[in-house]
């Protein structure tokens, strides 16, 4: 099926979805998206930060879509036509859209451990405007502790639902889920039950925002002085390949690896993310590749770009370089 | 002849001495008249610790990280500030704010250390430019001298300003952050102007 986004035309398979094409074509088309995550299923069609307009339906009707369609649930169909960043008025509505999620998303960045790594602080910042219209009280909820691990800060939660996904799809039974309905609808783990499964600590991961963070990380550093590595060990439970968050010699963090859309590639398991801080529980693959423009990559004065990383690892195998003394 | 630049320039000319001149008196005579007239001139430096010269307000010298009008420290450890340093003088340690500490800290975060070197510092102000909570401000105090170069770097001990004796920072404030206080319903202006919020809702 051929499908046109910002005048790049693609083939891709039947039942492929716009959001997925565009992704195809990269980075430069593709649309921001909070709450769809592709490793879940049925995720996505919450937040509407995708939205894109669609100018032709297909070769067989070529009407156009009325209104913006959300991306990430909107199948292509052959011939056609869509808008995403080419298109004034779907930008002004996406940024309606920004402002609709920051409503009640309190300013905290400078204390929130997401900043630096939080989708909607991109999304905000690429998308939306400086400043806030909106003049009343934000709702606010008291922190919970979801086991001794996690901390939901309900407040900062934007209600993307890729964690009760993640409760639902990853791990096995589920105590985690979304109470109440419209603007009175919070995540809750059904009066403080605690998850106690192995592949809990992945809805760390796939939170957007700071609204879950890793209770063991808590505070310890802003996510711009750690330094990203690769790394692995042998797990009976989960792949084991992970990204270690440098201080020093010291691990503050463990996260699994993100690909360029923000997305984990393999989930990971409690016990490689709480329980092997030590930088001997691991083998360091090399630095992680970040982008240039990420806040992760300032005031660190090598910039490796990914084929640059490509080259090391690949003298790292033939026994050129000691990573060991590096990150 | 080399290419000119200036007409200022003397072609140095090595002829003898005339017996005036050898005699050196009125070369040192006219010296010592130059500098004891020097004696009855306004002087241009100033005895330094006891007099003082008047600073410019905007001034960039010593640090200072401010509390709020109830005492709390304003800084909640966010690096935005370590992170702007071009001379990467700031580095800081953060610690959760525990229930009854609210008077002491303003945020659920706080700096549990915050370290200024001083010697590396280039005073060149935009660590309290990129400062989201208004908490370190550079003012018009000049950094002491010491006799070790351990003690150039500032602990909190220094830095943070004492109720006692506060720190007034209003005109290096900048229009826009004036402009920013007057936002209602920021949790950042709540003190500002929580009660006239209330009335208006």
């Amino acid at each position: 099926m051929k499908v046109t986004i910002d005048g790049i035309e693609i083939d891709v398979p039947k039942g492929t979805t716009i959001l997925q094409a565009a992704r195809m074509i990269g980075p430069k088309v593709a649309p921001p998206a909070m709450c769809y995550y592709t490793k879940l299923k049925t995720s996505g069609g919450y937040c509407r930060t995708c939205i894109v307009k669609v100018t032709k339906g297909s070769t067989a009707n070529p009407t156009p879509m009325p209104k913006p369609v959300a991306s990430c649930r909107t199948e292509v169909m052959d011939g056609m036509e869509v808008q995403n960043f080419t298109s004034p008025d779907l930008l002004e509505a996406r940024k309606g859209v920004v402002e609709f999620l920051l409503i009640n998303h309190p300013l905290d960045c400078p204390v929130c451990d997401q900043a630096g790594e939080c989708h909607l602080q991109d999304l905000g910042y690429n998308n939306g405007s400086v400043k806030t219209r909106y003049e009343f009280k934000r709702r606010e909820f008291d922190m919970i502790d979801i086991g001794k691990y996690i901390k939901l800060h309900m407040t900062r939660c934007i209600m993307c639902f890729r964690c009760v996904k993640v409760a639902d799809q990853i791990t096995n039974n589920r105590v985690h889920g979304v109470m109440h309905r419209g603007d009175a609808a919070e995540i809750s783990t059904y009066i403080e039950n605690v998850i106690e499964n192995d592949f809990s600590g992945n809805v760390i991961d796939v939170c957007p925002v700071g609204a879950l963070t890793d209770k063991t990380f808590r505070f310890k550093q802003r996510v711009w002085f750690t330094k990203p590595v690769e790394a692995h060990r042998k797990c009976d439970k989960c792949s084991g390949k992970v990204r270690l968050w440098f201080k020093g010699e010291d691990v503050l963090r463990v996260t699994a690896r993100k690909d360029q859309w923000g997305e984990a590639e393999d989930f990971i398991c409690n016990d490689c993310r709480f329980e092997h801080k030590r930088k001997s529980d691991w083998v360091i693959e090399g630095p992680s590749p970040i982008s240039h423009h990420s806040v992760i990559s300032q005031n660190q004065y090598e910039h490796l770009n990914e084929k640059e990383v490509e080259i090391l690892k690949h003298q790292k195998a033939l026994g050129f370089m000691n990573y060991d003394k590096r990150p | 002849m080399a290419l000119q630049l200036t007409n200022r320039s003397k072609v140095v000319s090595n002829k003898e001495q005339s017996a005036m001149e050898k005699l050196y008196l009125p070369a040192v005579f006219k010296g010592m008249s130059i500098t004891l007239s020097h004696l009855f001139k306004k002087s241009a430096t100033i005895r330094y610790p006891e007099q003082k010269r008047i600073m410019a307000p905007v001034y960039r010298g010593q640090h200072v990280l401010k509390r709020d009008d109830n005492g709390a420290e304003r800084c909640t450890s966010c690096g935005m500030c370590a992170v702007a340093c071009p001379a990467e003088a700031i580095t800081m340690e953060s610690a959760e704010r525990k229930k009854g500490e609210e008077h002491l800290y303003r945020e659920e975060k706080y700096a549990a250390k915050y370290e200024i070197n001083m010697l590396r510092c280039v005073f060149c102000g935009l660590c309290e430019e990129a400062c989201p909570k208004e908490a370190i401000f550079l003012t018009d105090r000049i950094v002491d001298t010491e006799f070790e170069r351990e003690d150039f770097i500032y602990g909190k001990d220094k830095l943070v300003e004492k109720m006692t004796e506060r720190i007034d920072v209003t005109k290096r404030q900048t229009p826009e952050v004036l402009e920013f206080k007057k936002t209602p319903g920021l949790k950042h202006n709540e003190l500002f102007d929580g009660k006239k919020l209330k009335e208006k809702h």
